[in-house]
């Protein structure tokens, strides 16, 4: 009976969405565990906990962010080009607000002073946050009308403003990189409370979107729009808002990114915040077994996903891979995730445990 | 006998998941005629030809042409044999010229390049070869849904220089005056000795261009007659299917159930109607009462239904239900009036197949619920539970994907996901399509007991059988056109009568 029991929980395992993500997550810390002395070594400081593991937490709290927004995309069988453009939008929307004199050709002396404060801001750190999240919503919002209402495939109704996002973010802050001063704010990418503040932020992100769709009828209603609109329309469901939902969303957890990262590097760099994030954002959510052609999806096995990634980046700088080819190893990733994910390997799994079952 | 047959197909038999698509059917090809092959949706006409053309392979059974013995493979081989195909949707490339599109793949070349002057001579032969005058150098999308249709022809006679030419449905989307162009095509190519295999559902053409007509009914063969010799009345019986059997139980609850419809109409149409789709017609549909609606397919049945819903927009007429007019016509309006539809397509317009049968189930009702009042899990599996159990769904559990069950159960998860609305008004369009006979009676009965309760159905079927057997009173569609209606009991002779038109 026992032996019945656990076997069939094995199918569970091996059938759930969060298999495959863990696997390839157990894989690289095996892989650390061998080659990488001392890699799980985590100390403290201060009260505070330190090492690789709460590396590849901290410095994944970005993809994770974008990636719980991008599953909801997904799975109405969206995408979204431009969640990095958004971060870099909310960023320089936060450092302007924080410090509006960048602009000016010339200051008087006692507001120079002010400008290097650490403990001056020109807006409250609320009325900042609320207004870059404000403003990554309305990205967001304005990429869903694009795609619900003025049906043009995500792709290309998403890859507008991840062009003219850059810009936008740069006519906000008149083309000046601006470095960010005030210590409040920075809290927000590098502050501790026993872990990075960072991961308090991904934890409430994931609990609100969790809550959005499992605890309403969002999520079954997004899932199904991506299976089927047709169905879905003839059963009652507004595919529209249901879309329109879904990219707000997303341009949020975009715009919550970009104050994550603005705050970690303490500038607001309009061309280089967010490069190519959207890409491991996608990735993320592929790594968490939420198919691009929309459907089902696990909002949890995206965050694993981002880890991931960020498992292998830090792996890879730790035994000493230069940054630079560290994109090629990313792409060997990949073909392993798209192995990993095939029909004859889930088969093979699926036999295996059967067996096994059987056997039993 | 190999010597009048071109093509000699025997009992053939095939397969699918949950359906016998055919089952020992015999069809032979004269040369040189032309030969309608009928039946209604599901009556295994497209997987004949599919079997024919090397799209699907038969689980059994023989092809012979021209007295040899083949095994087509593949549709590129089905054309080397010299068996040719022109698909309903006309699959051609309306940016490409109308030389580029009848010669594709095959364009004459020079020096490795396209030769573009014999390319457009080519075409314009061919073309001529059907009598058609076009300038071939100028795109396709310019030109009407006939001559592309043409140009379709044209090409399935190049590529294969055709002995055997099938055309499904080619004139689906063309009007009269382009029909007789396409006919005097057809003529033509027959006089030439090329064996048409010709599919429609319009009775009228039938009997203005064929020979021989095959029909089939549910994956059988039920005869091949000569055109000459079969009245268009006896033509409609044998595609409906009629056994003049005995008055059933169902007959007997119908009866009783009669007493049961209330005398207001719950559902009331008048001039409704939308271009393209249905001409404006009447209807009432009472509490208690089943309502069939009889057509042959393409008739107008689905718009009618999607009408009422609100899956399309009217533009003539209006809508009544409790004597208030609807004003917001779509599937949520019609949910929350209490409205329900079946579609007539069940993978595309019902089931979301990876969804599981609880939450396939509680889909329509959760969607008039909105987004945040939810059904709790164990609401949703009471939900699902009651309704696996009332309608006899085969599922090991409500967790199941709904992709993983039958046919007919399916179509039963798609009647629990409609009646857990608790509607007023059933519209269910096909609902025994496709699935087998015992779910088919199940489904039936089920109508029944559900007018007795007091909804009302709108019961649509391509079974004029089985519409005879659950209906209160039916009414009869015709060319997009609701042409007449017959309370109580009516002789099978007469609705299809209607169905035909025409003299008969």
């Amino acid at each position: 009976m026992s032996v019945q029991k656990s076997s069939t929980m094995l199918r569970k395992i091996t059938e759930s969405r969060l298999f495959f993500p863990f696997v390839a997550l157990a894989f690289i810390l095996l892989f650390d565990l061998i080659i990488v002395p001392g890699f799980f070594r985590i100390y403290t400081r201060e009260g505070n906990l330190y090492g690789n593991l709460i590396d590849i937490l901290r410095n994944g709290s970005t993809v994770s962010l974008l990636a719980i927004g991008m599953t909801l995309v997904i799975a109405t069988r969206g995408v979204d080009l431009s969640v990095g453009a958004v971060m870099a939008i909310a960023a320089s929307v936060a450092a302007i607000l924080m410090n509006p004199y960048v602009l000016a050709r010339e200051l008087p002396p006692h507001i120079v002073k002010f400008m290097t404060d650490p403990n001056f801001t020109y807006q409250p750190l609320w009325v900042v946050i609320l207004a870059a999240l404000a403003v990554s919503a309305i990205c967001g919002a304005w990429n869903g009308l694009l795609v619900a209402y003025g049906k043009i495939q995500p792709m290309i109704a998403t890859l507008i403003l991840m062009i003219a996002g850059r810009g936008i973010a740069q006519l906000i802050t008149n083309g000046v990189r601006i470095q960010i001063f005030y210590e409040p704010y920075a809290f927000i990418g590098q502050g501790w409370i026993i872990l990075p503040f960072s991961l308090y932020l991904v934890a409430i992100v994931f609990a609100a979107a969790w809550l959005l769709t499992r605890r309403t009828s969002i999520g079954m209603f997004i899932e199904s729009v991506g299976i089927n609109s047709r169905s879905s329309f003839f059963s009652g469901i507004d595919e529209k808002k249901i879309k329109l939902l879904a990219y707000t969303f997303c341009g949020l957890c975009a715009g919550i990114a970009g104050l994550v990262e603005s705050a970690n590097i303490k500038t607001s760099d309009a061309f280089n915040m967010g490069q190519t994030k959207e890409l491991d954002a996608i990735l993320a959510v592929v790594i968490g077994g939420t198919l691009m052609s929309g459907g089902r999806f696990s909002l949890f096995a995206s965050v694993v996903g981002a880890w991931v990634i960020q498992a292998i980046t830090t792996s890879m700088y730790a035994i000493g891979v230069p940054a630079f080819a560290l994109q090629a190893v990313k792409g060997v990733v990949v073909i392993f995730v798209v192995l990993l994910y095939s029909e004859q390997v889930r088969n093979l799994v699926q036999k295996l445990t059967a067996r096994k079952e059987a056997r039993l | 006998m190999s010597d009048e047959y071109i093509i000699e197909m025997r009992e053939i038999d095939k397969a699918f998941p949950g359906v016998q698509a055919l089952s020992k059917v015999d069809f032979f090809l004269r040369r040189g005629e032309i030969h309608a092959l009928v039946g209604e949706n599901g009556a295994g006409k497209s997987t004949l030809i599919k079997i024919l053309t090397g799209v699907e392979k038969p689980d059994a059974g023989k092809i012979t042409l021209d007295g040899e013995e083949v095994k087509v493979r593949s549709p590129l081989h089905a054309q080397e044999l010299g068996i040719s195909t022109v698909y309903q949707e006309v699959n051609l490339c309306p940016n490409l010229t109308v030389a580029e599109n009848i010669l594709i793949g095959r364009e004459p070349k020079k020096w490795g390049r396209i030769n573009w002057g014999a390319m457009n001579a080519r075409a314009r032969e061919i073309l001529q070869r059907l009598d058609i005058d076009v300038d071939v150098t100028k795109p396709l999308g310019l030109y009407p849904v006939a001559i592309q249709q043409m140009a379709a022809v044209a090409r399935a006679l190049e590529i294969a220089s055709a002995r055997v030419l099938i055309l499904d449905e080619p004139t689906s989307s063309l009007d009269a005056h382009e029909t007789a162009q396409l006919f005097k095509v057809m003529r033509r190519l027959k006089s030439e000795g090329v064996a048409i295999i010709f599919i429609t559902h319009f009775i009228d053409q039938v009997y203005q261009i064929s020979d021989r007509i095959t029909v089939l009914r549910n994956g059988r063969l039920v005869g091949t007659f000569e055109t000459a010799s079969i009245p268009r009345l006896e033509l409609i019986a044998k595609m409906l299917g009629r056994s003049l059997t005995e008055l059933d139980e169902m007959s007997q609850i119908k009866l009783e159930t009669r007493k049961h419809i209330k005398g207001e109409a719950l559902l009331r149409a008048r001039g409704l109607g939308f271009a393209g789709g249905i001409e404006p017609f009447d209807l009432e549909l009472h509490a208690g009462e089943v309502l069939g609606l009889a057509g042959l397919l393409g008739s107008g049945r689905t718009e009618v239904a999607q009408l009422l819903f609100g899956v399309e927009k009217p533009d003539s007429g209006f809508l009544e239900m409790d004597g208030q007019e609807v004003r917001d016509f779509s599937p949520l309006a019609s949910i929350s009036r209490g409205v329900a539809l079946c579609p007539e397509d069940r993978k595309e317009a019902g089931i979301v197949d990876e969804l599981t049968v609880r939450e396939n189930i509680i889909l329509a009702l959760q969607a008039s619920r909105g987004w945040f009042k939810y059904l709790n899990k164990q609401q949703q599996y009471e939900i699902a539970e009651r309704y696996i159990q009332l309608l006899n769904i085969a599922t090991p559990s409500a967790d199941q994907p709904v992709k993983n069950l039958s046919g007919g159960n399916q179509q039963k998860v798609i009647l629990a996901r409609w009646l857990a609305t608790n509607p007023r008004v059933l519209i269910l369009d096909e609902p025994t399509r496709g699935i087998d006979v015992g779910a088919k009676a199940e489904i039936q009965r089920l109508v029944l007991s559900l007018a007795e309760e007091g909804k009302a159905c709108l019961f649509i079927s391509s079974e004029l059988e089985e519409v005879l057997r659950t209906s209160h009173r039916i009414a009869v569609l015709r060319d997009r056109k609701k042409v007449t209606e017959f309370s109580g009991e009516v002789d099978e002779q007469r609705i299809m009568q209607a169905i035909a038109g025409g003299e008969a």
